[in-house]
């Protein structure tokens, strides 16, 4: 495997061919925040979060895509991309519904710890307050969209983890929303295998456990310990049950 | 040529109102209006959310009470998931109303309503506040805050905050008491007595300083409504509901409080955004009711703690031979009353080692798509009415608030005391009488805030119009 030396914020590091800027970066402890990225699903480079500066090129790039070239000088913490990265938050903030204080995961939030560290002190751009929808119709979870930062989290691990691929992306634009199975209520969806691994993934309150209340959910976003087999609905063999066979 | 007085901003209450005075054209006072100009909508809001949100979104109509709706919200919560809470559950979250009580009695009698009382009505507005209560008796305001200052700690050990703990869930409680932290409060008490046994002394000193002022403070029949238990204690957190007029009859008894919209219903007036609920089979305006302190204590049998009962025994002569206290100046005195009851509960819950288990909540889905959670806010009667589809989400939200249910005593109430000592062929409201109406205002311990569900902790305006509607004078603070 080919090895390439690059620098990023002046300390030169060598990585495997095909790692990406951010992998080194995390490698080696130089943080660069992430929210639609989550290690063990594949990057999708949407939320611009991760965005650093190549010299030699005006554009911005994602670091969770971009791969090092040979030589190549990344910056990370630039004024310019502290500038962008709390515009990016702002955002995100005008654009859903987002009331932290009545949250279920409030306290517990990539987006609102993403506010504290870009420094968001107050939004300067309009607040939309669109009308989105809340379906409670699964008979565990719910998706309230008010919430939803359309990261694409859960459309991935359904899909490339789950392989049940039961969220997609629904219109363009502003009136973008995530659906289930072709826009059915999600608890009629015939594909949805209650695996609950969408609402781990989830970085914010959108998608939930019914039955948690305000500031209550913590989601675990570690190694999932349930997996589905091709039994039916809700009958799942933990890790611990594999042990123990 | 009839003149109108406006009061605004009215101050030392909770939220933004303004008084104006009608006069006639003979300058005798013929109107007066005590109106709420907040308004926030949370019914409309909480529409769409999940029920299990309800008791963090619906505890932010308010700093001062959010455990009241905290509470209220659960019990509606309960209702529709059909659960009975577990034993520990209910006996935390009574702890937690009490808690409430103190906290929100002791910032009524010691920050809003002692500057009166100590310093006098006609004293000067710029000291009359808890500064200058602070100035003229140091240790009585160092007490005050310290006692209300324990209500709020035992909310944040309960909780994990003082104000806007999501603690309280539909099916329980979130977290248990622990020893240690049960013990820290059980070392507050032997203070919290002795203090609002100062505050016991420190009213009864006035009813005889203010004996002039208080026969006008509100001084009118009217029926008394709120929870007792079912032989007829003081109640908090559940119970029945009492109806008693102002003579003593029980109009109504043992009502179940899920049945709550067949007895009261809610009037709305152009003038003001506070509703004006009353008791629908006397019709409206004639229902008019009192809740709160001055209502409970009149309408119990007994209260369970010795202090506070025979302090009870001692209120009750105050209503002579019917013993009924129609006066609503008497509100200070039932709430000092009931921050003795509220110490020595909290003691006698405490002392109950049940009070740590860690069963602390059930767990059940939505089983009804409507229920009603009823409990005594330190104001009064509060209730929390919500429909659900069978998902959980919110259809339709009713809330209310104890303040609103003292609507119309509280128009009453500053009308008398502005016909008894505003004289209209001035044209002007001296100072001292515009404090008195405030005053009359402050016996209720009104939130404004949570009546209407509307934001602010802004003061009141009092405005002077003569008969063609002219503005005379204007007092702004």
């Amino acid at each position: 495997m080919g090895v390439v030396t690059f620098t990023m914020d002046d300390v030169q590091y060598s990585a495997n061919e095909g790692d990406t800027i951010l992998k080194v970066a995390r490698d080696n402890g130089v943080h660069i925040p992430t929210l639609c990225f989550l290690e063990g699903l594949s990057p999708v480079g949407a939320c611009r979060l991760c965005l650093v500066e190549i010299e030699g090129s005006p554009k911005l790039f994602p670091a969770c895509t971009t791969k090092p070239a040979e030589g190549m000088i990344v910056r990370t913490q630039t004024e310019r991309l502290k500038k962008y990265r709390k515009m990016i938050v702002e955002l995100l903030a005008s654009e859903g519904n987002h009331q932290c204080a009545v949250c279920v995961v409030n306290g517990h939030c990539e987006l609102q710890d993403l506010a504290y560290e870009v420094g968001l002190d107050h939004v300067r751009f309009p607040y939309l307050y669109p009308a989105k929808t809340l379906d409670a119709s699964h008979k565990e979870f719910v998706i309230d969209r008010n919430r939803c930062v359309l990261c694409t989290r859960c459309v991935r691990v359904c899909h490339e983890v789950e392989g049940a691929h039961v969220w997609d992306i629904a219109n363009r634009g502003i009136n973008c929303e995530i659906i289930a199975d072709m826009n059915t209520p999600w608890g009629e969806s015939d594909l949805c295998t209650s695996c609950g691994k969408c609402v781990r993934v989830c970085p914010v309150g959108a998608l939930l456990e019914k039955g948690a209340t305000v500031g209550e959910l913590k989601k675990e976003r570690g190694f999932v310990k349930v997996i589905v087999t091709a039994r039916s609905k809700h009958e799942w063999i933990t890790v611990e049950d594999h042990e123990e066979e | 040529m009839s003149k109108t007085i406006t009061i605004s901003p009215v101050t030392r209450i909770e939220g933004h109102a303004k008084i104006t005075i009608q006069l006639d054209s003979k300058g005798d006072v013929a109107d007066v209006r005590f109106h709420v100009d907040e308004f926030r909508g949370f019914e409309k809001f909480a529409e769409g959310r999940l029920l299990w949100e309800m008791p963090g979104i619906t505890s932010r109509i308010c700093g001062i009470c959010p455990a009241s709706h905290l509470v209220t919200s659960a019990k509606a919560g309960d209702h529709i998931l059909a659960v009975e809470i577990p034993e520990t559950a209910e006996k935390l979250r009574r702890l937690l109303t009490l808690a409430q009580w103190l906290q929100s009695h002791a910032l009524s009698f010691f920050h809003l309503s002692s500057p009166d009382f100590l310093l006098g009505f006609d004293s000067e507005p710029g000291s009359r506040n808890v500064f200058g209560v602070i100035a003229a008796n140091k240790e009585l305001a160092r007490r005050g805050i310290r006692l209300r200052k324990f209500g709020q700690e035992i909310i944040e050990i309960l909780g994990g905050r003082r104000i806007h703990t999501p603690w309280t869930v539909p099916g329980g409680v979130r977290d248990p008491l622990k020893p240690e932290k049960r013990d820290y409060i059980l070392s507050w008490i032997p203070e919290a007595k002795e203090t609002v046994m100062i505050a016991l002394e420190t009213i009864k000193s006035v009813h005889k300083k203010y004996q002039k002022e208080i026969p006008e403070f509100g001084n009118f029949r009217s029926l008394f409504v709120g929870l007792v238990t079912p032989d007829g204690g003081l109640e908090y957190y559940d119970g029945v509901i009492r109806i008693m007029d102002g003579t003593g009859n029980l109009i109504a008894d043992k009502i179940n409080p899920r049945e709550y919209f067949e007895y009261f219903g809610e009037a709305v007036e152009p003038w003001s955004y506070l509703k004006f609920p009353y008791y629908k089979p006397l019709d409206y305006p004639q229902g008019m009711y009192r809740v709160g302190p001055l209502a409970r204590v009149n309408i119990c049998d007994y209260i369970e703690t010795p202090l506070a009962e025979a302090e009870r025994k001692e209120f009750k002569k105050l209503g002579g031979r019917v013993g009924v206290v129609n006066n609503s100046f008497y509100y200070h005195y039932a709430r000092c009353i009931e921050m003795l009851f509220a110490v020595e509960r909290i003691e006698q819950l405490l002392n109950d080692p049940a009070i740590l288990s860690d069963h602390i909540r059930a767990q059940a889905a939505i089983n009804r798509l409507e229920g009603i959670g009823c409990a005594e806010a330190p104001r009064g009667i509060l209730f929390h009415h919500y429909r659900v589809n069978k998902d959980g989400v919110i259809q339709r939200a009713n809330l209310i608030i104890a303040t609103a249910q003292n609507n119309l005593a509280m128009n009453r109430t500053v009308h008398q005391i502005a016909a008894a000592f505003i004289d209209g062929k001035k044209g002007k409201i001296p100072e001292g009488v515009l404090n008195r109406i405030e005053a009359g205002i402050r016996c209720y311990d009104p939130c404004l805030s949570c009546s209407t569900h509307a934001i602010g902790s802004m003061p009141l305006r009092v405005t002077l119009f003569d008969a063609d509607g002219i503005l005379l004078d204007e007092v702004v603070r």
